[in-house]
């Protein structure tokens, strides 16, 4: 489904702020698959999502999704095969238009935008049953801004912008890690709901390492642009937190830095 | 003493009243052009300097036509392209070379005043006769240009009032409001800015069109400081709108309080005019309602959440310990 091969960034190139930020990556994701992203801070985990979405050029290297060559094409275009869902809930939706004028501009995601008129009363009934499934109320404000909605709303609606049209992989950048913790657990389950429905392809990006063990089927680690350790199947369902942290300063010689990964 | 009652009986209300049908007309016309404007600042969110020469090129390439003999009518659509053009040129400059939208706008804007006055064979100014050509619109007959001007913004407004609601209409809103989450749900955000820009110059070609047969010339200055007059309908036009209608407010009656917006900035035109005022201060008068108007809502945030207040309230809590 997902091949990056040999891929490698470097940011700020030749400067005092030079950042090996990914170096000579390699990850081979199964369709289907619900991969959990964890590592310390500066270790590649946004840069590889990055990567992936097409935000800017790689330096060296391949970028496969399902069989495409996308190495050489820009975001916008590779949205075709890709949801996103942000870190910040600011992000994933436009706050000045309405709940289902942004889950019309994702319905067309991948297609041409056409003169034709935006919304159909068909498309409205079916983002008003989708809406429902995510118990948030927000089916009967279909209309109302987005920009009124909480943060956690608004990711609940990204989330189910970027799984509107299925797409060949679904990315998540810590996207409930600027939620308070009730909330955050309330848009991992629905997370967790949508991608086990749809069997989505899956790379979510995660400080808490017990999220990171709960969800998802297979489980990486990286360090230094790297990907350093990688567990799956039933090696991961046992996994523990302690465990992790062991499997870290073994594979990268260094004791895990960031507190923030530990206690989430 | 006497200068003041001289100068108050010299005011004839019945002269103010003549005059306003007159400034009803022209602010349906400069309604257009604010229509352009508002779909640059407010939906792009993009402050788009090049309608101060697109508006003249509007007038030049109109009046140049008619007086070659091509009909009024297709006159006027000619300068619509024209606008297109230029605006398609702002929105090259800014896409494909990574110029700032505001300075694109400006170099736009700077060469198209050579074009102009090359449109008009290097003179200044043209004039149209409203005798010899079937003009769309003409000053001489006032109510016929209100009812000219008031089917043109009707128009315009239904055509943008559906384009917006389209598909890629829709995706250029979200372009202008949040470009990130566009690029996501594979928006081109370069090609939709590039579009928005053209239709707005488009429309400011247009309203100039409109302008010069209304007076009955083209002038290369004509569209000087029009990026501030449009700003002005656009400002005075929501403030008003939102007044009245609060939450009901929506993007089909904004428009319209765009184009009312309009038609007020030119009735105070026509009263500071009537009150004989140097409408050469007109100028500095308009660029100090736009400050004001842009500067209201930042005041009363900043006034809403301001270390002064935190300041105040704090020395309260002391003072009831």
């Amino acid at each position: 489904m997902l091949d990056l091969i040999n891929v490698s960034k470097t940011f700020n190139e030749g400067t005092i702020n030079e950042k090996k930020a990914l170096t000579g990556l390699n990850l081979h994701i199964e369709e289907g698959e619900f991969v959990t992203v964890i590592g310390g801070n500066g270790a590649g985990k946004s840069t590889m999502l990055n990567a992936i979405a097409g935000v800017w050029p790689v330096d060296t290297g391949t970028i496969t999704i399902d069989g495409t060559d996308v190495t050489g094409i820009p975001d916008y275009k590779r949205a075709a095969l890709i949801g996103r869902v942000f870190q910040d809930p600011m992000t994933g939706t436009a706050s000045a238009l309405g709940i289902d004028e942004n889950l019309a501009l994702a319905g067309r995601r991948g297609k041409s935008r056409r003169l034709k008129w935006g919304i159909s009363s068909k498309q409205r009934e079916e983002y008003r049953n989708r809406l429902a499934e995510l118990n948030l109320g927000l089916e009967d404000r279909l209309t109302a801004k987005v920009g009124i909605l909480s943060g956690g709303q608004r990711q609940a609606l990204t989330l189910l912008m970027a799984t509107l049209q299925k797409p060949k992989l679904l990315l998540l950048d810590e996207h409930t890690a600027a939620l308070d913790p009730k909330t955050a657990a309330t848009v991992l389950d629905t997370t967790e709901k949508i991608v086990n429905k749809d069997h989505l392809t899956t790379l979510m990006i995660t400080h808490n390492m017990h999220d990171a063990i709960v969800h998802g089927n297979r489980l990486i680690m990286m360090n230094n642009g790297k990907i350093i350790l990688d567990i799956k199947g039933e090696a991961k369902k046992k996994l523990t937190v302690k465990d992790l942290l062991g499997e870290f300063e073994k594979a990268s010689g260094e004791e895990f830095t960031s507190d923030k990964a530990i206690l989430g | 003493m006497d200068t003041v009652i001289g100068y108050f009986s010299s005011l004839s209300l019945v002269g103010l009243l003549n005059r306003l049908p007159a400034g009803v007309s022209q602010g349906l016309i400069w309604g257009i052009m604010a229509l352009g404007v508002y779909i640059t600042f407010r939906i792009l969110d993009v402050a788009d300097l090049s309608v101060d020469g697109t508006f003249s090129t509007g007038g030049a390439v109109t009046v140049i036509l008619i007086i070659g003999g091509t009909p009024p009518a297709i006159a006027v659509v000619a300068a619509f392209l024209c606008g297109l053009i230029a605006g398609t040129v702002t929105g090259l400059l800014h896409t494909r070379l990574g110029i700032p939208a505001i300075l694109a706008g400006i170099l736009t804007q700077y060469g198209l005043y050579s074009i102009n006055l090359a449109i008009m064979g290097f003179k200044a100014n043209t004039a149209v006769n409203a005798d010899k050509y079937s003009l769309v619109v003409s000053g001489r007959n006032v109510t016929l240009a209100i009812i000219t001007g008031f089917i043109f913004c009707t128009f315009v407004i239904s055509i943008l009032y559906w384009f917006f609601g389209t598909e890629r209409g829709m995706s250029i809103r979200s372009t202008g409001c949040n470009p990130s989450m566009s690029k996501a749900q594979g928006i081109n955000i370069n090609l939709n800015k590039v579009i928005g820009l053209a239709l707005s110059n488009g429309l400011v070609a247009l309203s100039g069109s409109l302008f010069a047969q209304y007076s009955g010339f083209a002038d290369v200055n004509s569209g000087r400081g029009a990026i501030v007059i449009g700003l002005a309908a656009v400002i005075i036009g929501e403030v008003i709108g939102d007044a009245i209608l609060g939450k009901r407010m929506n993007f089909a009656l904004r428009m319209v309080f765009i184009v009312i917006g309009a038609i007020i900035y030119y009735m105070v035109y026509t009263l500071v005019l009537w009150l004989k005022m140097d409408s050469n201060m007109m100028k500095l008068f308009t660029a100090i309602i736009v400050a004001v108007s842009l500067a209201v809502p930042y005041l009363k945030e900043t006034r809403k959440n301001s270390f002064h207040k935190a300041g105040k309230q704090s020395e309260g809590g002391n003072n009831d310990a």
